[in-house]
């Protein structure tokens, strides 16, 4: 039904398009319009950051991405399919690490994989070992949970997204909560993830400089109702340093642009 | 090393205080025995082979009991954990049959079952499955959400979820329930042997019934220690491995690991 869309900016057809999609929370004191009407395209392989104030549908929209969450209208296709609900093809990533305390970092990538029926045992410890590898957690494969850091878990929780070999990745807020250092690290690790697998990865934040250092496009949202306000093209080659000069620009454009939607906010 | 000193020296303390309460005079021999009259009774009670029998009954009554408690608490406890209709219903039956004392039941299982095993069970099974219940309830309830959240996106639905997400990670309040169930059993047993005379078995409560029948002091006291040590023992044996392995795990309770 849909002629396959591409992108403007790099030519490859669309992974993911989020068509209308609205949604509305009743809380006990209010109803909160989360998303209101939002359409998006997102191209495969690229690198889109969400980005926006508290309460403007960023985390909402990933999840409705994700099929966590159903849209009260709209709907979102992957490959052109429309998403019912989760699926292996779009794993998460969450803010806090939603590791398994009952099995080991090993363990915990192993899961995903076992879900696969179509790999062997010994495939599927291959690639667990590979991903661990990856992250450069080879050596912490048997730890439990609780003895690994902060970062050492988002890089556990990296591999287990990763090791099913998803086409989109989908991750909410990862590094919030971690320090600058490690933050740092993983922005070069995510980078050099991405370009060697050229997965969609779809990022929420509400870091402009992250945004700007990571994504393809930075993708601005304002709160109450929910909506897609300007996206932004960041032309820089990957992989970027999040500490660069060359952010500079985008990343004041961008901070001064979601200082306007917070001040509509605050007016509305 | 050190803390099993301490702990031996504390309780060489509580015995000499009771054998020197028996020897004030203050109080009659009959009433308080000395402390070496009632091991004379255990010793006795050991080589007559009384005491083994009694305390085979016993467990055996408590196994069977429990056994079926924990197997119907469990899927019952997971069950009202994910349906309002069943907390509101089978839940709330749980709370207001656990602050019943598990004696309360002897009347009725006497009457239903006469003075048999099954009255026993009965007593037993209604002590256990209510706390079992509402531990296993508390645990699914507050296994954090993020954890299914992740499993579903990886494709983990119905049985796999259940099995390998669900259970697991409730694992800590199901342990805790399970000694909770326990304890509660045995205390429900205790209060069935003594209440409710049969023939078919004589068991630890009936020992301590015709303990004080015959006026048998040391072998009422006797009876209580020996109690008490097989309450501890099955703490130490059957719940401390997996709580070590738990806290282990989970990365709580480090201080005692």
């Amino acid at each position: 039904m849909e002629s396959p869309s591409t992108d403007s900016l790099t030519g490859n057809p669309a992974k993911l398009i989020v068509e209308g999609v609205s949604k509305r929370f009743t809380s006990s004191r209010a109803l909160v319009q989360a998303l209101d009407d939002v359409s998006l395209t997102i191209a495969d392989g690229e690198f889109v950051c969400l980005i926006g104030p508290s309460g403007c549908g960023k985390s909402t929209l990933l999840d409705i991405i994700a099929g966590l969450t159903k849209p009260d209208s709209g709907r979102v296709l992957a490959d052109g399919k429309v998403v019912e609900g989760p699926g292996r093809q779009r794993l998460v990533m969450f803010q806090e690490s939603a590791l398994f305390p009952w099995l080991d970092a090993f363990g915990n990538v192993m899961f995903g994989l076992k879900l696969r029926p179509d790999l062997t045992r010994a495939e599927r410890k291959d690639i667990a070992n590979h991903f661990l590898q990856l992250v450069g957690l080879e050596k912490f494969k048997r730890a439990h949970v609780h003895e690994l850091s902060g970062g050492m878990k988002q890089r556990v929780a990296l591999a287990r997204a990763l090791a099913p070999d998803p086409q989109v990745l989908l991750m909410d807020e990862p590094f919030a909560a971690l320090d600058a250092l490690t933050r740092d690290q993983l922005y070069d690790d995510i980078q050099r993830i991405w370009i060697e697998s050229r997965k969609t990865i779809v990022f929420v934040t509400h870091n402009v400089r992250e945004a700007v250092c990571l994504g393809n496009r930075v993708v601005l949202m304002s709160p109450s109702p929910g909506r897609i306000t300007t996206i932004f093209d960041i032309a820089l080659p990957h992989p970027r340093d999040i500490n660069s000069r060359d952010l500079a620009g985008d990343t004041s454009t961008i901070a001064a642009a979601l200082k306007g939607t917070l001040k509509e906010a605050a007016f509305e | 090393m050190k803390r099993t000193a301490v702990a031996l020296l504390f309780f060489a303390f509580l015995i000499g205080a009771w054998e020197l309460a028996v020897r004030s005079g203050r109080w009659s021999v009959v009433l308080l025995p000395s402390p070496i009259f009632v091991a004379e009774y255990i010793w006795g009670a050991l080589l007559d082979g009384t005491l083994l029998e009694s305390t085979w009954v016993t467990l055996k009554r408590l196994l069977i009991g429990y056994a079926a408690g924990v197997i119907i608490g469990l899927p019952l406890g997971l069950l009202t954990s994910t349906t309002q209709i069943l907390e509101d219903t089978i839940g709330s039956l749980a709370l207001g049959f656990q602050t019943l004392p598990s004696v309360c039941w002897v009347p009725l299982a006497l009457v239903w079952f006469g003075q048999t095993e099954g009255a026993m069970l009965f007593v037993v099974i209604m002590g256990t499955v209510w706390s079992v219940i509402l531990a296993t309830d508390h645990g699914a309830r507050n296994i954090p959400p993020i954890y299914a959240r992740a499993a579903r996106t990886m494709g983990s639905e119905g049985l796999h979820k259940w099995t390998r997400v669900i259970l697991p990670a409730s694992l800590p309040f199901l342990v805790s329930g399970m000694k909770q169930g326990w304890a509660f059993a045995w205390r429900s047993l205790m209060a069935a042997e003594i209440y409710v005379t049969i023939l078919t078995g004589f068991g630890l409560g009936h020992l301590l019934h015709y303990g004080r029948e015959l006026n048998a002091m040391e072998q009422v006291i006797g009876i209580m220690i020996v109690i008490v040590v097989i309450g501890l023992l099955v703490d130490r044996l059957l719940f401390s491995p997996w709580e070590r392995f738990l806290h282990r795990r989970w990365g709580t309770n480090v201080k005692a690991a």
